[in-house]
């Protein structure tokens, strides 16, 4: 060591409390609703550098609509979009009833982010895709999947559409523009600008959405994606679940000490956005902003989902054990299915009889999928065709994929 | 028919292919006005246009997740990866995604991309421009991997592998691209123009994924071989007076099995070639196999020549290579092993 200099000391971030401490929001720094400023959608690149640093919030604390990002949706669009946040809500937490159960292996929640799914897959076309992560099922319950298929799949029944093949939830739907899932984070971020450009150079107008949580952004795949996002401009919007919370990491293990999320946008010349993520009309708003622009071939936009991730990462784990047990509920940016609530019955479009019905019928919904699902089987009870295990690993199975078929199915 | 080095005919497969499908496209590092680094894509910019063919970041894994998602949409992107040395960052891509995509989403999207990477040593290349990775993607269920050795092959097995709907790496022996290096480094190599098989057909025809070619008929003992090995084989059955039957299997993931039996069974004795490391590699696999289906009609033990268990080392690249010394020595060992009745050693 030269003793010149005086010595060094390693930074090791820390999230500012504990489990045992109370919640602490004070150093977020969280703006009034409509305070930020919508710029043209179309505006160069270069006009737009300030963006990253703002929270585009659209509902205040009373559910009014504040500012000139409002999307100005019809009261039906609302009402559709609280009906997906609801069933999203309700599917999960009896899914993860089921799984106490021991009627499936594995569940994982999109509880406090329903916001997100639910509004980019309303805001999207039926011929745009997504390229999701687990915690973005609004969109499927926002376009109308039939739930006991789901049900089948969480419980890898004979029914289960990928045949057994996956982890609950780790869903494909592509007639619902839903990419298939992996458990690898972060690995088909890629996958979203490729297709852009695949739309592109057909001459379609499709584009694609991609997701990624604030956690996996330090993967080099967000990274590569967003070098060719910006270098062919692929039509493709690039979304960043900043849900605080990567299992028991905060944000600032992934960097969000030093900047925004949104801001990693900078450096590759795309347009940053960040969001509150917890008010659908604002993230409907970024969407269809971001979707303009990349129609009309100005390319990929980045947008920073500011958001909290109110239950466990999955039903193995145990967020008590790293976080303050009130934050999720002191989140300041609240509860997005409260808040379109809220907003649906200041203008006079909802009241809590409407609601009380609807989660009555979503309740319905979800037991009567859940007995239909049963009445095939819970996980291990019913199973594909266990042959069916080899199919699909090529379009055709080779000789050795045939000859081990032959084996598990018992024939000579 | 028209005489090509195996460059000429891994471009004219790609020139015909982009003729022929819209869909089909191809990037990578160097690839576009240059026309890559071998001159593999030399000229398809400027004769298809700079969407069909261009170049790419340094970002392999970038490359291959892009490729997977223009599969996803419906295109047949082709993409180079510079060299099979650089392939590793885009593992995770391979391995995670493209091979396992059809799987997962029961059939619903699928990755029909097909890389292209040259590979193997005999350049002076280092260890990072020489190495041989074939065994870690035979390794992964769902990949396929084709290794041309001859400029035919090289035309019609790419041709195959695009229009394949599964993901397949295409290695290209670099040290075979302008002639049939038979493993005789101190000289001058001959070119693909004298060579049966540097005789190219025009326009489009297929080397079907999974079929071995015999590239010399014999009695003696079976060779099991691919790529550069194909060459030094054939050497080495020259030099020693072998009647080997040198089988070039072409694709490693399909694998003509049947064409290693019925061979096997017929000589009663196999050696395994490849340039790669010996240990883990993909010459176990062809002695499991022959094994488990051969076991009867083999008269010694299989018998493998391979690099050695080293990183590619630039002073010694010869002495790494198993040339054709080394490759005769071992088929005159099971020669004599075969005629004395005598295991080898």
């Amino acid at each position: 060591m030269n003793s010149e200099h005086s010595p060094l000391s390693l930074h090791v971030p820390c999230p500012v409390a504990r489990p045992g401490g109370a919640h602490a929001f004070e150093h977020l720094d969280i703006p009034a609703a409509g305070t930020v400023a919508r710029p043209d959608a179309l505006r160069p690149e270069n006009e737009l550098r300030d963006m990253p640093y703002q929270l585009i919030r659209v509902l205040d604390d009373a559910g009014v609509p504040q500012g000139d990002w409002c999307p100005g949706l019809s009261p039906d669009t609302l009402r559709e979009g609280l009906r997906a946040m609801k069933l999203t809500r309700a599917f999960d937490d009896r899914m993860f009833r089921l799984h106490r159960q021991g009627k499936t292996s594995f569940y994982m929640k999109c509880r406090g982010e329903e916001a997100i799914g639910v509004a980019q897959s309303m805001a999207l076309g039926r011929e745009d895709m997504c390229f999701p992560t687990y915690r973005v099922m609004g969109w499927l319950h926002a376009r109308g999947y039939p739930l006991d298929k789901m049900v089948n799949q969480i419980f890898s029944n004979a029914a289960d559409p990928l045949r057994g093949r996956q982890l609950p939830i780790l869903f494909s739907a592509r007639n619902y523009g839903f990419y298939s899932l992996s458990g690898n984070v972060g690995s088909r971020i890629g996958h979203a600008v490729g297709w852009g450009m695949a739309s592109a150079y057909r001459g379609d107008n499709n584009i694609a959405l991609g997701y990624i949580g604030e956690g996996s952004t330090a993967e080099g795949d967000f990274h590569e994606a967003l070098t060719f996002a910006s270098v062919y401009r692929a039509p493709s919007i690039l979304c960043i679940t900043n849900n605080q919370w990567a299992i028991s990491s905060f944000s600032g293990i992934a960097g969000g000490e030093a900047t925004t999320f949104a801001a990693k946008a900078l450096a590759y010349g795309i347009p940053g956005l960040r969001v509150d993520g917890n008010d659908f009309l604002a993230v409907w708003a970024v969407t269809q902003w971001a979707a303009k622009r990349a129609r009309a071939n100005l390319g990929s936009t980045l947008i920073e989902l500011f958001t909290y991730r109110a239950a466990g990462h999955s039903t193995s784990d145990d967020p008590t054990k790293y976080r303050p047990q009130d934050e999720a509920d002191r989140w300041p940016l609240g509860d997005p299915v409260e808040r379109l609530s809220a907003h649906l019955q200041n203008i006079g479009e909802w009241d809590k009889q409407r609601e009380a019905l609807l989660d009555k019928q979503l309740d319905e919904q979800v037991r009567s999928a859940v007995k239909q699902g049963e009445a095939i089987g819970t996980l291990g009870q019913s199973k594909p065709p266990v042959g069916e295990m080899f199919e699909g690993v090529f379009e055709t199975p080779d000789w050795r994929l045939e000859a081990q078929r032959r084996e598990v199915e018992g024939e000579p | 028919m028209k005489s090509m080095t195996m460059v000429q005919a891994l471009n004219d497969a790609l020139d015909v292919m982009l003729e022929r499908d819209p869909d089909v496209l191809t990037f990578g590092q160097d690839v576009g006005y240059f026309g890559g680094v071998f001159r593999v894509t030399e000229g398809l910019q400027e004769k298809h246009g700079l969407k069909r063919c261009f170049d790419a970041p340094i970002a392999e894994g970038g490359i291959v997740a892009t490729a997977i998602g223009m599969g996803a949409y419906g295109l047949r992107p082709v993409a180079e990866i510079q060299f099979a040395d650089y392939i590793l960052p885009a593992f995770d891509q391979l391995v995670s995604e493209a091979a396992r995509l059809r799987y997962r989403s029961g059939g619903e999207f699928w990755s029909p991309i097909t890389i292209r990477s040259p590979y193997g040593g005999g350049i002076f290349g280092g260890q990072t421009h020489s190495q041989s990775p074939e065994a870690i993607f035979a390794h992964i269920t769902g990949l396929k991997t084709v290794i041309p050795s001859t400029p035919y092959d090289a035309k019609g097995l790419l041709i195959a592998a695009i229009e394949d709907n599964d993901p397949v790496i295409v290695l290209e022996p670099k040290r075979l691209y302008n002639g049939p290096f038979d493993g005789r480094s101190d000289q001058p190599v001959s070119g693909w123009a004298n060579h049966p098989d540097g005789q190219v057909p025009a326009g489009y025809y297929k080397v079907p994924l999974g079929s071995a070619r015999i590239a010399r008929a014999g009695s003696d003992v079976t060779v099991l071989a691919y790529g550069t090995m194909v060459h030094v084989a054939l050497r080495a059955a020259e030099d020693q007076g072998v009647d080997a039957e040198v089988i070039d299997l072409r694709s490693i993931v399909p694998l003509d099995l049947e064409a290693i039996i019925s061979s096997v069974q017929k000589t009663g004795a196999c050696l395994i070639v490849h340039e790669a490391s010996g240990y883990g590699g993909f010459g176990g696999e062809l002695a499991a196999l022959v094994q488990k289906h051969c076991f009867y009609h083999l008269e010694v033990p299989v018998e493998r020549v391979t690099g050695y268990d080293t990183p590619y080392p630039h002073a010694f690249e010869w002495d790494y290579f198993p040339g054709a010394a080394r490759v005769g020595k071992a088929m005159r060992a099971i020669g004599d092993a075969v005629v004395t009745g005598v295991s080898l050693k």
